[in-house]
């Protein structure tokens, strides 16, 4: 970030870094505080999604969607699979922040590059299942629970998304020998990110799927 | 590869000695003056200039539309507007007024002030700065482009589905509300994280959180504000694009759907919004009546919390918005009681500012002046505002004049009268002269007066029954004189405004043969008024050690042996005027205009052909990958003469030419040292 610097910069400065050598107020970098201010405001923008989605689930077409009653067209096996395959990401989230931090570079890549294809899995999961929905005849515009079904989820696979682009970065930057150990707090941040992700999924998955 | 020799940096006077940057894809701006480095600048102070610059236009833009509708409304079946013109004006009216003038001017006092006030050298994020206002004004063009693209939006500020639905409004006005506003937000949520980041991670040494000067704490409550309620709006305007372009089924009453769910996501955001458009003035009030008062402020620490209370409250009370909407008995009992408490931490506020200048040396500058006119004003509006907590009493008033008075009360003789009060104070620390008190006192003599002849005949009309949002009234029902009146007063109001414009620049020209303003020209109190003005670049020489609230106050005055305050220093002697040797400040960038100017682009294909939002995805990735990869501040890289450029931008050949050469030195180098430290990314992708 193109910080502001209190000093004169020292010998070993990191311009990434404008704030890590320098005591802030608090002690926890800008960079990171700025991570946790900003997921408190997302939130609110999934507090929003989820109360549209409350309100409407229940108001489907009589005999539901496909006659199978209201949300019959979910296939909860296959969903549980993929939130499944969305939470172990968390994991490997965290030993490649364990990695990079213990200088494992190698380790670092591997587990890294295993998140982000975790994530996109989840995604790819996610098409597989709009697009099952579609054929049911669960349109976008077929009716309001329809409509916050799919803005819910899709926000959501959006953030997913924005966060495995975050994880191929780190992913390159790493390959070409820009993210040294001392910078393993960019790993720290889009970590934090990519488990608040997850934690809202538990929430949306819990909510849209388990609830009758 | 870093340098630790000190370097002088940008002279204030324009002389350019930082050095280029010589690593990266692309050479970082470095122009210090001309409209160039306007376009490019990350410092906070250049960025607060353009914020106020900016809504001030949109302030005259909003006051022609206000003229407009005060001149259809002067005489009984007014034919000056038709009904869908006067539709289109109050809703811009209302919009401009809110989202384009009071919450940028409030923007532009903490960009100036919070990081003077915390003794910081700029805010945490300096280009996420730059991009919050280059957003908000992209997202304000936006908006009023749809005056003549078929029509303004024309559903009230509020735009309550279904109203604001396709079948009611067919134009394409409120999608230019839905994505302007959008784009406007993102502004807000950016400067929000930035700011907060900034009060609570770099404060000057010494400075605990209750040693803080007050408008930064204002401050700091009201970017909590936005960063909670800003995307509640969000989601409600995704919700009616979603509608109104895409056939979703949100506000689609015949699909089963509950008209409700707008005005609880619109007022969830809406209720906090009156209070973070009001404290900032509150700040700014708390800043001014101790200077002209000579008293510290009464009880800091209620001040404080009040302020923190009302934040936490504000989120509380959205629905007494709703009471003539059918939510229900127990819902209007408890809102109307959790409204009525809101007043109380409000109420706090004015009588510490009473007794603040209780038995003060009181001086009436004009500063001063409006500080008054607000707690007078405010005060009034506050009482209005608490007999509509009264649900009964509001099911009569809504949708009446009453209610246009009360709002403007609050939020015009309120936030209005303290950011002008503001202006006048701190005009001198920021360009270098005062603004003339004989001008400045005509302004607020005319203000006042203006103020109060336009609104408070207003209270007398809705009294009597006079509906809002109806374009105009028949004869007969005694709403006439009232009604000229009021049109009178928004003519003086006009002419008050004017006079400011007239102000500033005729105060400008007088101030090249007054002496120099100096760095402390009302004996203030707070550690901004340290540093020269108008402030240099690099704020302070030297950051403060604060070792108590009114700093600055106390290295100027002190007890003597029998305890009676005397000064002890002139504020010139304690404060700083080096010239900042060594300290280093980050780079201009293009990046943060580059990427904002996508939003609209954007906007403007989702609305027309898809194509063009192609383009602007385009141009959002490439701004957003040059952001990144942008290279660090030049500083800390080794130059030598022939790197040394003139204040020229690269062209674009030179640029790409530039790009290519750096961009092969980078990957030799990364050759050499595969894991070398050196990390010549700004910045790290997620958070930029």
């Amino acid at each position: 970030m193109a910080d502001t610097t209190l000093t004169a910069p020292e010998a070993g400065y990191d311009p990434d870094h404008h704030m890590g050598e320098h005591a802030t107020t608090t002690g926890i970098s800008n960079n990171k505080l700025a991570m946790w201010v900003f997921l408190g405001s997302e939130c609110m923008l999934f507090g929003g999604l989820i109360s549209t989605y409350l309100l409407y689930k229940d108001r489907v077409p009589e005999g539901g969607i496909t006659g199978r009653g209201e949300n019959g067209v979910f296939d909860i096996p296959f969903t549980s699979i993929s939130s499944f395959v969305l939470l172990m990401s968390s994991l490997t989230m965290v030993l490649a922040l364990s990695a990079i931090q213990r200088a494992d570079h190698r380790a670092f890549r591997t587990w890294v590059l295993t998140t982000a294809l975790l994530g996109s899995t989840f995604i790819a999961g996610q098409v597989y299942e709009f697009t099952a929905f579609y054929r049911e005849g669960l349109g976008f515009t077929t009716s309001i629970f329809s409509s916050a079904f799919y803005t819910l989820t899709g926000f959501h696979g959006v953030h997913v998304t924005v966060g495995i682009v975050m994880l191929l970065s780190l992913f390159v930057l790493s390959i070409r020998g820009r993210l040294a150990s001392s910078r393993a707090e960019a790993v720290e941040i889009v970590g934090l990110y990519w488990h608040f992700v997850d934690i809202v999924w538990i929430l949306i998955f819990t909510i849209v799927y388990l609830i009758p | 590869m870093a340098i630790t020799e000190e370097r002088p940096l940008a002279l204030p006077s324009g002389g350019q000695v930082r050095p280029e940057p010589v690593l990266g894809v692309f050479r970082r701006p470095t122009t210090t003056t001309g409209w160039r480095s306007w376009l490019t600048t990350v410092d906070h102070k250049k960025i607060g200039i353009m914020y106020g610059a900016a809504a001030l236009f949109f302030l005259i833009v909003g006051g022609i539309e206000a003229l407009l509708i005060r001149i259809q409304l002067a005489a009984p079946n007014g034919t000056f507007l038709s009904a869908d013109a006067y539709n289109q004006l109050f809703t811009m009216h209302g919009t401009t007024m809110i989202f384009l003038t009071v919450m940028p001017i409030g923007a532009a006092f903490a960009n100036y002030l919070i990081p003077l006030q915390i003794g910081a050298r700029d805010v945490a994020f300096p280009r996420i700065n730059a991009f919050s206002f280059w957003s908000f004004l992209m997202g304000g063009i936006f908006l009023n482009t749809s005056w003549f693209l078929g029509g303004a939006p024309d559903g009230g500020w509020f735009n309550y589905a279904p109203n604001s639905g396709v079948i009611f409004s067919p134009t394409n006005g409120i999608d230019f509300w839905n994505l302007g506003l959008i784009i406007a937000g993102f502004a807000s949520l950016a400067g929000a994280v930035n700011l907060i980041t900034t009060v609570i991670n770099m404060r000057a040494p010494g400075m605990s959180l209750m040693k803080m000067p007050i408008f930064t704490w204002m401050a700091l409550v009201t970017q909590f504000l936005l960063l909670f309620a800003i995307p509640v709006l969000t989601v409600a305007q995704v919700l009616l694009a979603m509608d109104r372009l895409y056939d979703a089924n949100f506000f689609n009453v015949e699909a089963g759907a509950d008209p409700l769910l707008w005005q609880h996501l619109f007022w969830i955001f809406g209720h906090p919004e009156v209070y973070l458009m009001i404290l900032p003035a509150f700040g700014i009030v708390s800043e001014i009546l101790p200077v002209f008062s000579r008293k510290p402020i009464f009880g800091y620490p209620f001040i404080v919390f009040s302020g923190i209370a009302i934040g936490f409250m504000g989120f509380g009370v959205w629905a007494h918005h709703m009471f003539s909407a059918g939510i229900g008995p127990l819902s209007v009992a408890a809102f109307s009681l959790s409204t009525m408490f809101i007043a109380v931490p409000t109420g706090v506020k004015i009588l510490n500012w009473t007794a603040t200048m209780w038995g003060g040396k009181l001086r009436f500058d004009t500063p001063m002046l409006f500080a008054i006119g607000l707690v007078t004003m405010f005060t009034i509006g506050g009482l209005s505002g608490v007999t509509h907590a009264v649900a009964p009493a509001d099911t009569q008033q809504t949708d009446t004049y009453y209610i246009v008075a009360h709002f403007h009360y609050v939020l015009f003789g309120g936030a209005f009268f303290g950011f002008m009060g503001g202006f006048y104070y701190w005009w001198p620390k920021v360009f270098g002269y005062r603004l003339s008190e004989a001008w400045g006192k005509f302004n607020f003599w005319t203000l006042l007066i203006g103020f109060n002849v336009t609104f408070g005949p207003m209270h007398i009309l809705g009294l009597q029954g006079m509906s809002r949002r109806v374009y105009t009234y028949d004869s007969g029902y005694g709403f006439s004189f009232w009604n000229m009146v009021a049109t009178i007063g928004a003519f003086i109001i006009a002419l008050s405004v004017l006079s400011f414009v007239i102000n500033v620049f005729y105060s400008k020209k007088k101030a090249s043969s007054l002496p120099p303003v100096g760095p402390d020209p009302w004996d203030s109190r707070t550690i901004e008024w340290m540093v020269p003005s108008p402030t240099p670049e690099h704020n302070f020489d030297e950051v403060p050690t604060v070792t108590q609230l009114d700093e600055f106050w106390h290295r100027k005055y002190a007890e003597d042996d029998d305890g009676r305050v005397r000064r002890v220093a002139t504020g010139e002697e304690v404060a700083q005027s080096g010239d900042g040797t060594g300290v280093h400040l980050p780079s201009p960038s293009y990046w943060p205009l580059v990427v904002t100017v996508s939003f609209p682009i954007i906007g403007y294909g989702l609305l027309y052909t898809l194509w063009l939002t192609l383009v602007g995805v385009i141009i959002l990735l490439v701004g957003l990958y040059g952001w990144v990869i942008e290279p660090p501040d030049d500083i800390d890289q080794p130059h030598g003469p022939d790197d040394d450029h003139d204040d020229d931008e690269p062209t674009a050949a030179e640029a790409s030419d530039q790009a290519g050469t750096d961009g092969a030195e980078d990957d030799t180098e990364e050759a050499d040292d595969a894991t070398s430290d050196e990390a010549t990314e700004s910045e790290e992708a997620p958070v930029g």
